[in-house]
């Protein structure tokens, strides 16, 4: 016997969960399985839907209106424009701490380097921070924290054109914390406003960050912090240093490992409880049992291998970096079905020359029809009751293009809702 | 090892290097080249962001420093281990963090052995003190003869203050009760393996199996179902049978999880020779292991293959399974839930707590779906925090406040949740759920014995 369900969704990155929560929703008995963590750790938390087109031009004002010129391949076109809308519909009910639902244009959000950065959806605690808002800024960073350098990117916005003065400060943090100390450190001392001791006198951290800020502003209306303001309990540090301040606080969104793409995952994962998801991580799925059809898949741990049966399965376990797709001298495959990934047979093909090319390896992934099912070489079904979304489907850029999350999103909530569908 | 599909990583660039060998980087000599495991480490911080130790004391450096960084270092200027390895709690959730697959528990676990070995005198309050705590089951031995007057005399006022004292065994915490019969005493007198066998027939029977299915298993009880909690290895014995398991009950030591932790890896080999030379034999004949204990059943999975090399290792980590785990792959259990009810005290809310190696085996979630629909039950997941207790960690004087500050979001949690009694299945983090919350608690095993056993 195998553990069942009607769906099973294999990979916990955005694209599976967001597959997961609408098959779920939809009505299916769905069960997710997977590995390690999610890319959305390393992402900055933002969800893209399109920023620039294939080709380069950009920024673009309006992703939506962008979707339909889009080559045929492309996993927008793949699923259409509609369902991108419904996708994030979905996604905003589920992470009900994002914004930008409010319009159809891309805001404009400065990241931890200094770059403006079109995105579709942001977390509310970035919100006080967008480029196309006026009010002067002061962006704070803290002496141990090197990938933060606020003098360097307030000079860098300032270099875009923003409309607003921005300036830069480096402080230490109160309480002298080791110089390497560990985001979560910060962001569990800010979230329980534990005390730290700043010239032989323990006070309570937040209140003395603030205190230390204080003596930097010059009358700007708006602070921006790199993103480690608090945990679990994000907008209350927000507040309370906001009210300490009397200005506005934001977080800029940073590099690996992010916390806002930690507290998204967060609350996707209520999501998926709340509507009665099953969820097992921590294991690869390795190999399956079946012909046209999959009948079942096989988690391994250890060497023992626990199936798990379902009539309709989802692949989202990402693409070179989420380990959906792997490469070698020989080829890039798919390592759980073998499904094709369509690939030049010479592997100095795959990239370009220069380094910021057309390189072909940044499309790898799985091509799929209209129902989003992976397609072999010569185009027949790999198997009736597959579909794949996010990362591990080819045929797009999401870094050059700005569209990774929007992609993940949009495919995952199309293969969840058609793989429910199946199950009726 | 934690993962074989590790490759030379890189985030921009497509994996190009060559295929990725297990075999080749944790060669079966003692002396073990991490370095390649280091390699594949490509410094995304992802672990830091899991490590439940980084995340309240200051002065831990995290995972990333202990494992990968370390090894590098050791490589290039042979240094010394850094003695914060010690402050490592041996929790596991890096292993599940990094998406490189590199073998952070490994590595540290192999940190600690050497540190241990090589920097710590053997003469040290800290060594002998650690030393008692990772053999716990010698003294739960001892004490299991005279339980009463054990329990008398480990809680008594004055021992533990001289227990704080003397050996650094945090004088805060309540020394568990040992039980009056141990299991293997009870078992003995149920009839051992021959009385199961019986049993699970007429369980057969009752249930239209065929007289002579296949359903044999081998179960690690571990030492404090032994000792502690016998009603944990009784609600499984009861549990297994009802579904017509025959059980049987091999000799076995210590699962190793806390000699691990504390570096004392010499220790937990002698233990895992013994466990492996018994399981090997019986995986042999065709049954498979099981494990109550969910650090038991980690230990034999995962860090087993990954530090020795023992003849039928990798069969008996293959064919290990935990209790519940084990029961969903082969029987019907929702079915059976379904249909039941319970009553007694054991119709509660339950402020449920998922081990930190129950995340690692993919179980953090098991107890909250299984009894989801069970009738006349509530069990409530506590949140994702660690308990902060780790085994031996938080019965060190020295790290007891990290510890409580660890458990302090469990303890909310749980003071949060709609009930009053707790559910987990480690016997460490209940005594640390015990300790912060006062609540009563229960292992899932117990309250599947009330709803499928009549
Ligand atoms: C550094 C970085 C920064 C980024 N920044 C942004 C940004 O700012 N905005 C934006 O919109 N997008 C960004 N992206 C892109 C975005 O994160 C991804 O496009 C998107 O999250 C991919 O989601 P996914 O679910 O397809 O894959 P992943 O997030 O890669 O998830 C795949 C999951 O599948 C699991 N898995 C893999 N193999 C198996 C197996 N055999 N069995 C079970 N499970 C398995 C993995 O463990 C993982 O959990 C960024 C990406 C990276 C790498
Ligand atoms: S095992 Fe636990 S305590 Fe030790 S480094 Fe890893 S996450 Fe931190
Ligand atoms: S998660 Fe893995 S790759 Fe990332 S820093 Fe930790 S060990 Fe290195």
């Amino acid at each position: 016997m195998a553990i069942e369900s009607d769906v099973l969704v294999v990979g916990g990155g955005l694209a599976g969960l967001t597959s997961a929560l609408a098959a779920a929703r939809a009505g299916a008995d769905t069960r997710l399985v997977s590995y390690k963590q999610s890319t959305l750790r390393h992402a900055s938390g933002l969800v893209d839907v399109l920023g620039y087109t294939p080709d380069g031009d950009g920024p673009l004002v309006d992703p939506f209106d962008a979707i339909p010129d889009l080559p045929e391949s492309h996993p927008y076109q793949t699923v259409g424009v509609e369902t991108v809308r419904e996708a994030l519909a979905l996604f905003d009910d589920a992470a009900p701490h994002y914004r930008g639902d409010h319009t159809d244009a891309n805001a404009l959000l400065p990241t931890h380097g200094g770059t403006v950065k079109p995105t579709a959806r942001y977390p509310a605690g970035a919100s006080a921070g967008v480029a196309s808002d006026d009010r002067d800024t002061l962006l704070v960073g803290f002496e141990a924290m090197v990938d933060f350098d606020a003098p360097q990117a307030a000079a860098h916005l300032d270099a875009a054109g923003v409309p607003f003065d921005v300036r830069g400060a480096t402080i230490r943090f109160p309480g002298d914390l080791r110089a390497d100390a560990k985001l979560t450190r910060y962001a569990k001392l800010l979230d329980t406003n534990g005390t730290v001791t700043v010239d032989g006198h323990d006070r309570q951290v937040r209140e003395a960050l603030a205190d230390r800020v204080k003596t930097e502003l010059d009358g700007e209306e708006r602070v921006g912090f790199p993103a480690i303001l608090g945990d679990d309990d994000a907008a209350a540090v927000r507040d309370a240093l906001a009210d300490e301040l009397g200005v506005a606080v934001f977080e800029v969104p940073m590099g690996p490992p992010s916390l806002p793409g930690l507290r998204l995952e967060d609350a996707l994962f209520d999501a998926l409880d709340e509507a009665g998801v099953s969820i097992e991580t921590g294991n690869p799925v390795v190999d399956y049992d079946g012909g046209d059809r999959i009948e079942q898949v096989y988690v391994e741990k250890n060497g023992a291998r626990i199936p798990n049966a379902a009539d309709q399965y989802v692949l989202a376990t990402g693409g070179l970096v989420g380990k959906g797709v792997e490469s070698d001298r020989e080829g890039v495959s798919e390592p759980i079905f073998e499904c094709h990934v369509a690939h030049a047979a010479d592997r100095y093909d795959w990239f370009a020359d220069d380094v910021f090319g057309d390189h072909q390896f940044a499309q790898f992934g799985v091509a799929a029809d209209d129902s989003l099912r992976p397609e072999a070489a010569d185009g027949s079904t790999e198997f009736e009751n597959l579909r794949a979304a996010g990362s591990v489907l080819g045929g797009y850029d999401f870094a050059a293009e700005k569209s990774g999350g929007g992609v993940s999103i949009a495919t995952g909530y199309a293969a969840g809702r058609r793989a429910a569908e199946e199950t009726r | 090892m934690s993962d074989s599909q590790s490759t030379d990583f890189d985030p921009v660039a497509p994996n190009t290097g060559e295929e990725f060998e297990p075999v080749d980087v944790f060669d079966d000599s003692d002396d073990f080249d991490l370095r390649p495991g280091a390699d594949s480490c490509y410094k995304c911080s992802t672990c830091d962001t899991n490590c439940p130790v980084a995340e309240v004391d200051d002065d831990f450096p995290g995972p990333k420093f202990q494992g990968p960084e370390q090894w590098r270092l050791k490589r290039r200027d042979d240094d010394p281990i850094d003695d914060s390895v010690m402050d490592c709690s041996n929790c596991m959730r890096c292993d599940n963090a990094c998406p490189s697959g590199v073998g952070l528990s490994q590595m540290h676990n192999t940190a600690r052995g050497e540190y241990v070995s090589e920097e710590m005198s053997t003469l040290s309050v800290e060594y002998v003190r650690n030393r008692l705590l990772a053999n716990y089951r010698k003294s739960a031995w001892l004490a299991s003869k005279v339980p009463r007057l054990a329990n008398a005399a480990a809680n008594f006022g004055p021992a533990r203050w001289l227990g704080e004292k003397l050996l650094g065994v945090t004088g805060e915490r309540e020394f568990p009760d040992f039980a009056t019969e141990t299991f293997t005493e009870w078992w003995a007198a149920q009839g051992g393996a021959a009385g199961s066998k019986e049993r699970a027939r007429e369980a057969r029977e009752r249930r239209g199996e065929p007289f002579d299915a296949d359903k044999q298993v081998a179960y690690f009880h571990g030492c404090y179902a032994e000792y502690n909690t016998p009603e944990v290895a009784k609600a499984l014995v009861r549990v297994y049978e009802h579904f017509g398991y025959e059980i049987v009950v091999p000799e076995q030591g210590c699962s190793g999880t806390p000699m691990f932790a504390n570096g004392m890896l010499e220790d937990a080999r002698r233990d895992a020779e013994v466990n492996v030379s018994s399981f090997a034999d019986l995986v042999d004949e065709g049954y498979d292991a099981i494990a109550s204990c969910t650090s038991c059943s980690m230990a034999i999975r995962q860090e087993y293959p990954e530090l020795f090399d023992i003849d039928g290792i990798d069969d008996v980590a293959a064919n290990t399974f935990e209790s519940v785990e084990y029961l969903r792959i082969h029987e019907d259990l929702d079915g059976e839930l379904a249909d039941a009810d319970v009553g007694d005290d054991l119709a509660a809310e339950f402020a449920y707590h998922a081990p930190c190696h129950a995340r690692n085996q993919g179980l953090d979630r098991q107890a909250v779906e299984l009894f989801g629909d069970l009738d006349g039950v509530g069990v409530e997941d506590v949140g994702d925090s660690c308990s902060g207790i780790s085994g031996t960690y938080g019965w060190k004087a020295e790290k007891y406040e990290t510890s409580m500050k660890i458990g302090d979001e469990m303890f909310d949690h749980m003071e949060a949740a709609d009930g009053e009694t707790g559910m987990t299945e480690c016997p460490t983090c209940a005594m640390q759920m015990e300790h912060g919350t006062g609540y009563d608690v229960r292992h899932p095993l117990e309250l599947l014995e009330a709803a499928v056993v009549e």
